[in-house]
């Protein structure tokens, strides 16, 4: 337990100048601004955005550069001012379906209407360390204007197999009820999916990543293909009471996966495949299909597969764990002062030891005699 | 009343397209336009700008039951007109000024500048959301690829 402690105001000053000081290193070097790191190190804005759960580009550089590049600590600040912003609502949901694709391609038909748009990826480059980037004013020259284009129709690779009744429908309700709001109240289980979904969506990116891994290896195995993965921008919109309309607010740019897994089937249905699904904000897609493969192996009693005790199907589990900032409050409380806890850790101790040489002694004395 | 609603709905549908532009303006782009025309017509503020944050929501499997994604930035604000006309705008992010200036475009959308000011402001900003777009469009399709399926050798 923690025992609050006084004192020490002079030297937490002074380690906080210091880190002030180190934050920005050597002076001779040039400070990077907020946009550079918005900008060309997107990938680290797009986690804290995600983990952060709060789709600001701006303010989530702002938190890298005052995290000193520790993305959780990042994440954690973020964390942080959202609780200090008022609600306004929810949003319609977001129709992915109409997504404008930077970044769309299918593992599972080569052949998809739309084609296999594969935007900015590093699937296929070398993995080689390009020490070109490290010559500075190198610039690459701005790509040549195009011939503007209109996005392509993009449909759901999911839908074709929908239309010959090959895989789990994943129909609209017909009352639509409202989802569990994990920033609202406390996670309560069993969760049903949607809790699941908003849990998995902010959760770790490396323990996602893990759980799903583990299922591919064969804990909870249900052998996904990456049926769809897209990503792109989707316009927000949302119900305005004085107006008595929905009007868009912006867009974000999201990651989603849909995956297709392996059949189930019951008495009343034939075997079909069945469907994880994924969706992050920014370009993330590791954690996208990490999400995908752990909503899939989450869903087995829904599915009617047995419980093979797999940490992945475990929700119990994975939902108390997958979030960095309630297990990094945790796990780094114990370095703060436990003194008084500690304290009598050490007379009880202490005494133990005292208590046991004293029965030794007797224990050799009476074997002497 | 038949007819009223039909007009009540096209001039919804006309308002939430504007406001959408609006929204989705770059934002020194919309401040840039609006300097342009000269001074800001007098108004009240009926909500001061506020930042906060909308829950943004997906459905399950693209297509399913709604779940709660994550939050988005949004400042909202809405002011009224010396004619007495209300404007009001919910745009992403934390720009005090650019929901201001949605906002009084919004107002004057609705009435006799209406023609003026899309030209002058909401025609461009189209023009270069659809130019960014088609841009964008055209890089994916530069990265379309057609993957061939190799004989495996078994049969």
């Amino acid at each position: 337990m923690y025992v609050a402690v006084k004192g020490g105001e002079k030297a937490i000053d002074n380690a906080h100048d210091w880190l002030a000081e180190e934050r920005r290193g050597a002076p001779d070097v040039a400070e990077l601004s907020v946009a550079q790191i918005r900008e060309q190190l997107a990938l680290a804005v797009n986690r804290v955005m995600t983990e952060g759960s709060l789709y600001d580009p701006d303010l989530a550089a702002l938190a890298i550069k005052q995290a000193r590049g520790d993305l959780i600590e990042a994440i954690f600040l973020i964390r942080a001012y959202r609780t200090t912003l008022p609600r306004f609502g929810y949003s319609v949901p977001v129709e992915t379906g109409e997504m404008a694709c930077d970044r769309r391609i299918s593992a599972t038909f080569k052949d998809v209407p739309g084609g296999q748009v594969l935007g900015p990826t590093f699937d296929y480059t070398h993995r080689l360390l390009d020490f070109a980037l490290e010559a500075e004013g190198l610039e690459r020259s701005a790509p040549e204007a195009a011939e503007a284009e209109a996005h392509p129709v993009m449909p759901r690779v999911t839908e074709f197999l929908n239309k010959e009744g090959l895989i789990q429908h994943e129909p609209r309700p017909a009352v639509e009820s409202v989802p569990g709001d994990l920033t609202r109240e406390p996670l309560q289980l069993p969760a049903d999916r949607a809790l699941r979904l908003q849990a998995l969506s902010r959760g770790d990116e490396g323990f996602v990543l893990s759980m799903a891994y583990s299922t591919q290896r064969g804990y909870a195995k249900n052998h996904p293909f990456v049926g769809e993965l897209r990503i792109g921008s989707v316009a927000v919109e949302m119900e305005i009471p004085e107006l008595g309309f929905a009007v868009e607010m912006g867009e974000v740019v999201l990651t989603e996966c849909e995956t297709v897994n392996q059949f189930t089937g019951s008495r009343t249905e034939p075997p079909q495949f069945t469907r994880g699904y994924g969706l992050t904000f920014g370009q993330t897609e590791r954690k996208a299909i990490s999400m995908a493969l752990v909503d899939r192996a989450m869903r087995w009693q829904e599915l009617g597969e047995d419980d093979k005790g797999a940490p992945a199907q475990d929700e119990e589990f994975v939902l108390y764990h997958c979030d960095n900032i309630q297990a990094t409050g945790f796990l780094e409380h114990i370095k703060l002062p436990h003194y008084v806890d500690f304290q009598s850790e050490l007379e009880l101790v202490r005494r133990l030891r005292r208590e046991a040489e004293a029965s030794g002694q007797a224990a050799r004395q009476e074997a002497a005699e | 009343m038949a007819k009223d609603t039909v007009e009540k709905t096209g001039d919804e549908a006309a308002r939430r397209a504007w406001m959408s532009l609006l929204a989705k303006a770059p934002e020194a782009e919309l401040k840039r336009l609006w300097a342009a025309r000269g001074e800001e017509p007098a108004f009240d503020w009926l909500r001061n700008p506020e930042i906060g944050g909308v829950m943004v929501r997906g459905r399950a499997g693209g297509t399913g039951a709604a779940f709660n994604l994550g939050e988005m930035t949004v400042t909202r604000c809405a002011l009224r007109l010396a004619d007495g006309t209300v404007g009001y705008a919910a745009v992403q992010g934390r720009d005090r000024d650019k929901a201001r200036i949605a906002a009084l475009a919004d107002a004057l959308m609705q009435g006799a500048e209406a023609a003026t000011l899309r030209a002058e402001l909401l025609d461009p900003i189209e023009a270069l959301l659809a130019e960014r777009a088609g841009q964008r469009a055209a890089r994916a399709a530069k990265t379309k690829v057609d993957f061939f399926t190799m004989v495996r050798g078994e049969d």
